[in-house]
């Protein structure tokens, strides 16, 4: 299991949603399907057409930057950040 | 007794104003979550729909059946998935008709829902449109495009759409969204024309008069007035501070009064001399009254953008402005006077207005 940590900034579009989430999967891209299995319409607000992860939402995969396709290992800590821009 | 609720989207969120008498307003917000608002409406069931574009998370339309008290988002089916390389940036416009939802995007797009906002589908990227090859090209858009920046759906069908590609052209659609003609008759450009002289007109707002017939244009370059629907226009511009501006608005109830926000056309994009005004005409073009009474006299650099201004419907029929720097103003006395109904809110991109029963 993959311990996945989500942007503060998605909590309050989804019930229930926590910062910190199970989620078995081989890579990125899977991972973010099945937390859009589980909490429909989540994949739309990290990925854009390609699919590519959005321009200001960053992965890192046990502290390496990702993309959709980076392995995740088992027991991997999945980060996605909501980069720190704007004013 | 009539509730009248002010829509203020703002690039931190939308607010509500309420009132029972137009007269003492009651704020709320920031309301979805604070992410951009491009365009927000009430349609005629009472529910609020949000056109919102945040940086991070992309473009969602946001929705709520309890005037604001509890809200829903969902953005299922609006992008461009498989559709020759375009990418969805932002969601500018939205109108009902016919009992569907419709949005307008950038890169520029139509879609429509047909379950009050829940999920989207893409009806058309004006393909065949003249101008249509090149506008979705970076390198041809302006700083903050907004792609398909207005819709205007007909009562008479369904199938009868008019939609502004911004600093391109009007378009009538007759057939739902399958081709798409140019409505740009008459108009003048201050810039090269494109290889099809039809398109390539800064249109920046279409205000239809209660007479289906009379019609009023805030162009990049003059104001403009058709009476045949839309089709030809004639330059209105004399008289005028300047030519060019973003807001307008029509007479509810008498085709030949209509208002606009004349600005500096250079960088600021400010209203003249640092004095906030409304201008009106009561013949249709022929003569303009600038209207100052309770608006800011003197270093007033505010703008007022394309959806900044919006009339009710009702007899004596309200007035409203949202600026800039975050005022909103109202007028009940067919713009004679006003009065600053909110304020220090965030730069207001959009002001809509509905009367509920």
């Amino acid at each position: 299991m993959a311990d996945v940590h989500l942007p503060s900034a998605l909590r309050p579009l989804f019930a229930d949603l926590p910062r910190h989430v199970d989620v078995e999967a081989p890579t990125v891209l899977d991972a973010i399907a099945e937390l859009d299995r589980r909490w429909p319409g989540l994949r739309d607000r990290l990925c854009e057409e390609g699919p590519a992860l959005r321009r200001h939402i960053h992965v890192y995969v046990d502290g390496e930057r990702g993309d959709l396709a980076t392995e995740v290992p088992a027991n991997a800590r999945l980060e996605v950040i909501a980069a720190i821009s704007g004013g | 007794m009539a509730k009248t609720v002010l829509l203020v989207g703002t690039r931190k969120g939308l607010f509500l104003l309420e009132s029972d008498n137009r007269r003492d307003w009651n704020l709320r917000g920031p309301l979805c979550e604070s992410w951009p608002i491009y365009n927000a409406i009430i349609d005629e069931s009472g529910t609020i729909y949000a056109a919102a574009a945040s940086e991070w998370l992309g473009s969602s339309v946001w929705r709520s059946s309890d005037l604001g008290e509890t809200w829903s988002q969902s953005s299922e089916g609006l992008n461009y998935e498989g559709v020759d390389g375009l990418k969805l940036n932002k969601i500018s416009s939205l109108a009902t008709g016919h009992g569907k939802l419709y949005v307008g995007a950038e890169s520029v797009g139509l879609f429509e829902s047909t379950d009050e906002g829940q999920t989207f589908s893409l009806v058309s990227t004006l393909d065949g449109a003249p101008g249509r090859e090149v506008w979705n090209d970076p390198a041809m858009q302006p700083p903050g495009h907004l792609g398909l920046s207005a819709i205007l759906p007909f009562p008479d069908s369904p199938d009868h759409l008019r939609v502004i590609v911004q600093g391109n052209s009007t378009f009538d659609t007759t057939d739902g969204g399958k081709t798409w003609e140019p409505r740009n008759r008459g108009l003048r450009r201050d810039w090269p024309p494109p290889p099809n002289e039809e398109v390539g007109f800064c249109v920046h707002k279409l205000a239809p008069s209660p007479d289906p017939d009379r019609w009023y244009q805030q162009n990049h370059v003059g104001m403009w007035r058709s009476d045949d629907g839309g089709t030809n226009w004639t330059e209105i511009t004399e008289g005028l501070p300047s030519e060019f501006g973003f807001a307008a608005a029509a007479h509810p109830h008498d085709r030949e009064t209509f208002y606009c926000i004349p600005l500096d056309p250079g960088h600021g994009r400010t209203m003249p001399d640092g004095q906030a005004a409304v201008w009106r005409t009561r013949d249709a073009g022929s003569s303009w009254q600038k209207l100052t009474k309770g608006l800011p006299e003197r270093d007033a650099y505010v703008g007022v953008l394309r959806d900044g201004m919006v009339r009710d419907d009702q007899d004596d029929f309200g007035l409203f402005f949202g600026t800039s720097t975050g005022q909103v103003f109202a007028s009940l006395d067919e713009g004679e006077s006003w009065t600053e109904v909110a304020d220090y809110l965030p730069s207001i991109q959009s002001v809509r207005v509905a009367t509920l029963a």
